[in-house]
């Protein structure tokens, strides 16, 4: 099976059947992409296909086909990636910071489709995405200023 | 803090030359030069590296402790490059990320550690230049003789400093915190690059050389024997390589010389080993084992409520558990009764990284990659399970993805090590989620009967409390216990705690400010109830339980055997300064919109002092908003890092409240019946408010920030909820039902 990730056409050798995230983590060892929950309640294991975000651990692999996969490990080829990286960093959003990579892929999707997010927007798009260490008011915080950047 | 007899530094080359100085821990293999024991190193090319050796969990540690060595280092924090740490006692001394103890204990340690090196290099140089030390300033890295107008760079005199002797750590003269340049700065995350790039970081990120993937299957209910299994299903699913039985049920507790506080059994089950962890899953899955049995069987949180009632009926099991003056005898003089009944229940850690570790053993050896809060236990814990000395366990000390204090406990990396041994190759062994909640350590519910008398003005003058349970034997567990230190003992006088203990089976444990994160719940909703009763505003009831200035010495531990004070005090001077500031913050008093509500609590636990106030509002259909969280805190005289103790007090506070909202794990036939974040709810985004945080600084010792944040939400947004709409909510969760227009 052909991928496009992040850029970059690779080739994976996975049963059809298995969910993206594992196909990323273990047999790509692109280990960024986080599992938390297996059944689409979490959000650790967002990746974009084609821009839109969506559960890697809810898309099989064969479901993929041509759609260009965007994990944490390319977030930063995207110039609302960056933005949102150097806000991640500098406003210290992180705590444990286990789910801050599939954050970040909603938050780029968002500022992507809506670049001055309301605090409605935020929450429709974001909340989706748990965060157990609750670092949600830097996060809100965090896109606010990439969006201002 | 006062530095142990035994605390000796000692200095060394780095290779390539250069400074090293580390602590000395009476072990051969502490500090030599060179190795990675060194917590500074300043080499002659001019990189400064400062070792972070305690376990991140996301309290921050790998970014605050370098700032406490590198500030009295006197260097810019931009020059300094953090690097981690192995898991190995020997060589760092003690490794733990648990009770918020790791600031308290060791702040003065890593800054004593800074200022000497610094001294050395300030010495090396007077010597190359014959001048009085005393005449060197530093800065930035650099030494600077004004007299002369000589300077150079720490790294130019490191290796002459790496010859002299390291100063008696008690000797160096630490800076007058308002000199501080790092400390109290917001300093972000010293991996916080790594983890917006999604770089491994975490344990269940290791990746090892010919390495397999595992789950387990194992009984759901604790001590569960497996009754029947299909292996050959679980062979047939693609990528699956072996099913491994673990035959037998294991008493690790007995076979250990030291008891620790995380695994008591090795249970019984079955590995299956693949080539992906979602092929291991899908194995474990098709074994579709049957389980009967267990010691855990007769659980049922139905059953246990049944209990809970009879005993409140019956009368307590150990009266007089607690018991100060004359509890009864007030109460039956006050002036007024006032009565209530609290609940709460289990509720598990979650945290987000599943419980995972990789492990591989060859030749009698082990090593761990592994998220942990405890290193040095899980050494000891595996050695034990293989047969193996603590010293034959390597421990690569990874980021948790979350600890919340289910990561004290070491069971998966137990279970790892016995499983990879087996295998014959490396494996990382991954629980899938409903593991995660099957086999916690649960923070225990609780049942409290309150009986309190008020005098003619209304004050408490006497608390009785029936507080029910969970122990073994008759015995409260650690971790569902009562004592004395727990306010409002020793606050007020007359203080009576009967006790009733029910049967439990499955694992109880530690979860962020324990016992704590019940009983302020409990506490503090009665008192807003005795102001009410009393027809007093409920701040100025708690300014006048709390009383005047004054340090209440409290016993530490232990109910009725237990009365020595040997505790910390607890100082309401400290507490009402939090409260006012609280109050203040939020603007106590204003008017407020129709079905919105202020609340305010306080509590202390581990060492710190906080008070918070909530805004809420209750729409018609019972719907409850937060609108803003205020928190006042006091947790002694030196915030180390700004950013990361703010982070730390808003993740409690929203994460306290999505426990109230709707945190609840519960059991039938024996077992937790909840299985994902489906029917376990933590707060998300559109739940969390504004959370304003104000530390205020005393002259008193740094203390943690990990936990205490957490217990005085519940209540203060009761005490909103109860002024938005007139109903006063006992039990956690929150019924919001009951609150509908
Ligand atoms: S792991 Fe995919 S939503 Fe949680
Ligand atoms: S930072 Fe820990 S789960 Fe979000």
């Amino acid at each position: 099976m052909k991928l496009n990730i992040n850029g970059k056409a690779v080739e994976v050798n996975a049963d059809p059947d298995m969910p993206l995230l594992w196909a990323l983590r273990d047999i790509l060892g692109l280990t960024g992409t986080k599992f938390g929950c297996g059944a689409g309640f979490c959000g650790a294991c967002t990746v974009q296909l084609d821009g839109e975000p969506v559960r890697g651990c809810q898309t099989p692999v064969s479901a993929v086909g041509t759609a260009k996969i965007t994990t944490i490990e390319g977030l930063s080829a995207s110039a609302w990636g960056r933005k949102l990286q150097d806000a991640w960093v500098a406003l210290d959003v992180p705590q444990c910071g286990y789910c801050q990579a599939g954050q970040l892929l909603a938050a780029e999707a968002l500022l992507r489709s809506t670049p001055k997010p309301t605090d409605a927007d935020i929450d429709a798009a974001m909340s989706g995405n748990l965060c157990r260490c609750a670092t949600y008011t830097r996060i809100r915080a965090a896109i606010k200023q990439a969006a201002a950047a | 803090m006062s530095l142990s007899r035994r605390a000796v530094l000692k200095a060394g080359v780095v290779a390539g030359g250069g400074l090293s100085l580390g602590w000395q821990l009476g072990s051969a293999r502490a500090a030599l030069p060179g190795q990675l024991s060194a917590f500074v190193q300043i080499a002659a090319d001019g990189a400064i590296r400062i070792t972070a050796h305690q376990p991140e969990v996301g309290q921050g540690v790998r970014t605050s402790f370098p700032m406490m060595i590198a500030e009295e280092l006197d260097v810019d924090w931009a020059q300094v490059t953090v690097v981690p740490a192995p898991g190995d006692r020997a060589v760092y001394g003690m490794q733990l990320a648990g009770g918020s103890m790791a600031t308290p204990t060791q702040f003065e340690r890593m800054r004593r550690l800074g200022a000497a090196a610094r001294a050395m290099l300030v010495q090396a140089a007077a010597t190359a230049w014959g001048v009085p030390a005393a005449e060197i300033s530093t800065g930035s890295a650099m030494l600077r003789h004004k007299p002369s107008g000589r300077s150079a760079r720490y790294a130019d005199m490191a290796s002459a400093a790496a010859q002299l002797k390291a100063p008696d750590p008690k000797t160096v003269t630490l800076k007058d915190p308002g000199q501080f340049r790092i400390l109290g700065r917001r300093v972000p995350g010293v991996d916080n690059g790594k983890l917006v790039s999604g770089q491994p970081l975490f344990g269940i990120d290791a990746r090892v050389p010919g390495m397999a993937y595992a789950a387990f299957a194992k009984s759901p209910v604790f001590g569960g024997k497996l009754k029947r299994a299909n292996k050959a299903a679980a062979l047939a699913v693609p990528g699956v390589k072996a099913v491994i039985d673990i035959a037998e049920r294991r008493d690790l507790k007995a076979e250990i010389d030291v008891p620790l506080p995380g695994i008591e059994v090795l249970p019984q089950g079955i590995a299956v080993i693949a080539t992906s962890t979602w092929a291991a899953l899908r194995g474990r899955d098709a074994l579709a084992c049957e389980w009967e049995g267990g010691d855990a069987a007769f659980q049922s949180t139905l059953a246990w409520e049944a209990a809970a009632a009879k005993a409140l009926k019956d009368g307590p099991q150990k009266p007089g558990f607690i018991n100060h003056g004359d509890a009864p005898a007030k109460l039956a003089g006050a002036a007024r009764q006032v009565t209530a009944d609290y609940a709460y229940p289990f509720i598990a850690h979650a945290a987000l990284e599943p419980m995972n570790c990789t492990a591989q053993v060859t030749d009698g050896k082990c090593t761990l990659w592994l998220s942990t809060q405890t290193p040095e236990d899980a050494r000891r814990m595996v050695a034990v399970a293989l047969g193996i000395k603590p010293a034959d366990v390597t421990l690569h000390l990874m980021r948790s993805g979350g600890g919340f204090g289910r990561r004290l406990m070491n069971d998966v990396a137990v279970e790892a090590a016995v499983i990879a041994k087996a295998a014959g190759v490396p494996v990382k062994l991954t629980w899938d989620r409903a593991q995660d909640f099957a086999h916690d350590w649960l923070r225990p519910g609780g049942w409290h009967r309150l009986a309190a008398g008020l005098d003619a003005k209304g004050d408490i003058i006497a608390w009785h409390d029936h507080f029910i349970s969970f122990g073994r034997g008759g015995n409260f567990d650690p971790p569902a216990s009562i004592d004395q230190s727990l306010f409002p003992a020793g606050v007020i006088k007359d203080y009576r705690a009967d006790v009733s203990v029910l049967p439990i089976a499955s694992t109880l444990g530690w979860l962020r400010a324990p016992i704590n994160n019940a009983f302020a719940f409990v506490t503090q909703g009665f008192i807003d109830e005795c102001a009410h009763a009393a027809g007093r505003d409920t701040l100025e009831y708690r300014r006048a339980l709390l009383g005047p200035p004054r340090a209440i010495p409290m016993a530490a531990e232990g109910g009725a055997e237990g009365a020595e004070n040997s505790g910390t005090p607890y100082h309401t001077g400290r507490m009402r300064r939090v409260v006012d500031e609280a109050a203040v913050m939020a603007r106590w008093g204003r008017k407020l919109g129709p079905r919105t509500g202020l609340g305010i609590a306080f509590h202390f636990s581990h060492l710190g002092y906080f008070a918070n106030v909530v805004e809420a509002s209750v729409n018609d259909a019972g719907d409850v908003k937060v609108h803003k969280i205020w928190v006042a805190a006091d947790v002694g005289q030196q915030i180390i890092n700004l950013s990361g103790a703010e982070n730390q007090v808003q993740g409690s506070v929203i994460d306290a409240l999505g426990a109230a909202l709707g945190q609840r794990i519960s059991f039938a036939d024996g077992a937790v019946e909840q299985v994902n974040f489906g029917d376990y709810s933590l707060a998300r985004m559109n739940d969390a408010p504004a959370v304003e945080v104000k530390f205020i600084s005393t002259d008193f010792p740094t203390t943690g920030l990990g936990e205490p944040a957490y217990p005085s939400l519940a209540p203060a947004l009761a005490g909103a909820i109860f002024q938005a709409t007139g109903k006063r909510l006992r039990q956690l969760p929150f019924d919001t039902s009951q609150l509908k227009a």
